[in-house]
């Protein structure tokens, strides 16, 4: 990679969740991360991740503090955002049975919980597309827990990694990528390098 | 549909880390499906299924158990965020039953009447994860030896007091830091006296904290109370009888849940923290006799 300029500062959600992974992720990058709570905190970031959790209480939390309007501009803008398991619910445009959808942007439709309940977590290794180098496929090692299912995958966006039984794991939309796996507990720096020249290029 | 034929369930990376995605979350003590839905719509990242909540314990005596399937399953079936439940201390048939349940934690639980006076379960047989209780490092390490995959302090549950809490967590972060840049052998003498592996103690002292999630317990009833926790260095809230003892449930659970997040906002604590009303009553620590403390449950 090119030594870069001015590096982007990367925004993390941290209403809840396992924010402090990510930050740990970017921060072991060489990337300068910032918590996201309020509005305010997003103002200058040229990236950002919402990181795994409780989707329910980070769906709660994003419109209780007025987040979900300004990052729907940020990506607007051209500002990859990263989701990671509840993170990509928060960004699909449709939830099987019954939640609305909150951010709606990544054309997906998910299933929350679509494994079962926690005896169901695993872990799993699986191939990725745009890891690589030159966005080639890598296979990584990926930690589901209580983790939601893409069942479909719209016209806008396409699937990026199934598991072995077909089941879509990741999709992608432009500089939108919801997976529903953790690479933030694993220690797999491939999505967050992604993340990272996306928000470079975004940058310009 | 469960989780793929080849994949491995279970593993140590899929028990810890669910605590990990509870991060920065209130769990919530409920009795029932509809407090267990109030809990949920006010922003809990898992409820805690039991049949009384730790105040009506103390106050009712006798011996508390492990709950009723039937319940248990009723608050499964109403809401979708994680439902723990509790097991008596050491009492591995009650565990057996919730892993059979399909609940998502064990929380092993000195608010309950312990089932065995010298040990407690072997968490490393269960595919289901457990949370466990501390008072103190060797506690905590312990209880993570015995697979403890999250861990909790203990406070004294039921009392809506935080000032055990405070203690609790404050003593796990002390002799942590009292034992950075310590030589080996001194470590070696550590881990002897605490009756755990020196590896245990290596990992904790290199990570300046508990090697697994640790959340606050135990006399948790206001906003500022999940505040303060997270100050101190928490991972998150557990929340007993705080929130329905209180004069308005659903608004106290949403306003911590606010706390939880904005634990470092004051102004947005001051405005959570308004127009909750009363509070659960409490009880001060020097009323309650030493052989009626829960945190003295446990070893």
């Amino acid at each position: 990679m090119a030594k870069r300029h001015s590096a982007p500062i990367i925004g993390v959600l941290a209403v809840q969740g396992d924010f402090a992974e990510h930050i740990h992720m970017l921060e072991r990058l060489g990337v300068e991360a910032r918590e996201v709570r309020l509005p305010a905190d997003l103002v200058g970031i040229g990236g950002l991740i919402l990181p795994g959790g409780e989707s329910t209480a980070m769906r709660k939390l994003l419109h209780r503090w007025d987040l979900v309007k300004p990052i729907k501009a940020l990506a607007k803008r051209g500002v990859p955002i990263l989701g990671t398991c509840a993170g990509a619910i928060l960004l699909a445009t449709k939830i099987v049975d019954g939640d609305e959808s909150v951010l709606s942007l990544l054309d997906v439709e998910v299933r929350r919980n679509a494994f079962g309940r926690q005896l169901e977590s695993f872990e799993t290794s699986l191939t990725m597309e745009g890891l690589g180098s030159e966005g080639r496929s890598r296979t990584i090692q990926a930690v589901f827990i209580r983790a939601p299912e893409i069942v479909k995958v719209g016209p806008s966006a396409r699937a990026v990694a199934t598991l072995d039984d077909g089941r879509i794991v990741a999709a992608r939309q432009g500089r939108i990528l919801g997976i529903a796996f953790h690479p933030e507990i694993t220690g797999e720096t491939g999505v967050h390098r992604w993340l990272i020249a996306e928000a470079t290029a975004a940058l310009g | 549909m469960p989780a793929p034929k080849r994949a491995k369930t279970s593993t140590w990376a899929t028990k810890s880390g669910l605590a990990q995605m509870l991060k920065g979350g209130v769990i919530m003590d409920v009795v029932n499906p509809a407090e267990a839905k109030i809990a949920e719509e006010a922003g809990a990242v898992a409820v805690m299924a039991l049949e009384r909540v730790p105040s009506d314990i103390r106050r009712d005596g006798g011996v508390a158990r492990m709950s009723d399937p039937d319940m248990i399953k009723g608050i499964q079936a109403a809401v979708s965020i994680p439902v723990m439940a509790k097991a008596r201390i050491g009492h591995e048939s009650e565990a057996r039953i919730l892993e059979a349940l399909d609940v998502d934690y064990i929380d092993e639980s000195e608010v309950l009447t312990p089932a065995d006076d010298r040990f407690h379960i072997n968490k490393h047989d269960f595919k289901v994860p457990f949370v466990c209780g501390c008072k103190d490092l060797g506690e905590a390490l312990r209880r993570i030896h015995e697979g403890a995959a999250m861990m909790r302090t203990k406070g004294e549950a039921g009392t809506g007091n935080i000032v055990e809490a405070v203690r609790h967590i404050r003593t796990v972060a002390e002799e942590i830091a009292a034992l950075k840049g310590q030589s080996e052998k001194r470590l070696r003498a550590a881990a002897k006296e605490m009756r755990v592996p020196y590896e245990l103690v290596k990992l904790t002292v290199k990570a300046g904290r508990l090697p697994v999630v640790n959340f606050v317990a135990g006399g948790i009833a206001t906003p500022a109370d999940a505040a303060l926790s997270m100050w101190l260095g928490a991972d998150g809230v557990f929340v007993g009888s705080g929130i329905f003892k209180a004069k308005k449930p659903a608004k106290t659970a949403a306003a911590i849940v606010q706390a939880t997040t904005h634990w470092k906002n004051a102004a947005i604590l001051a405005e959570v923290s308004a127009g909750l009303g009363e509070a659960m009553k409490g009880i001060e620590m020097r009323t309650i006799p030493e052989g009626e403390r829960l945190s003295k449950r446990g070893w």
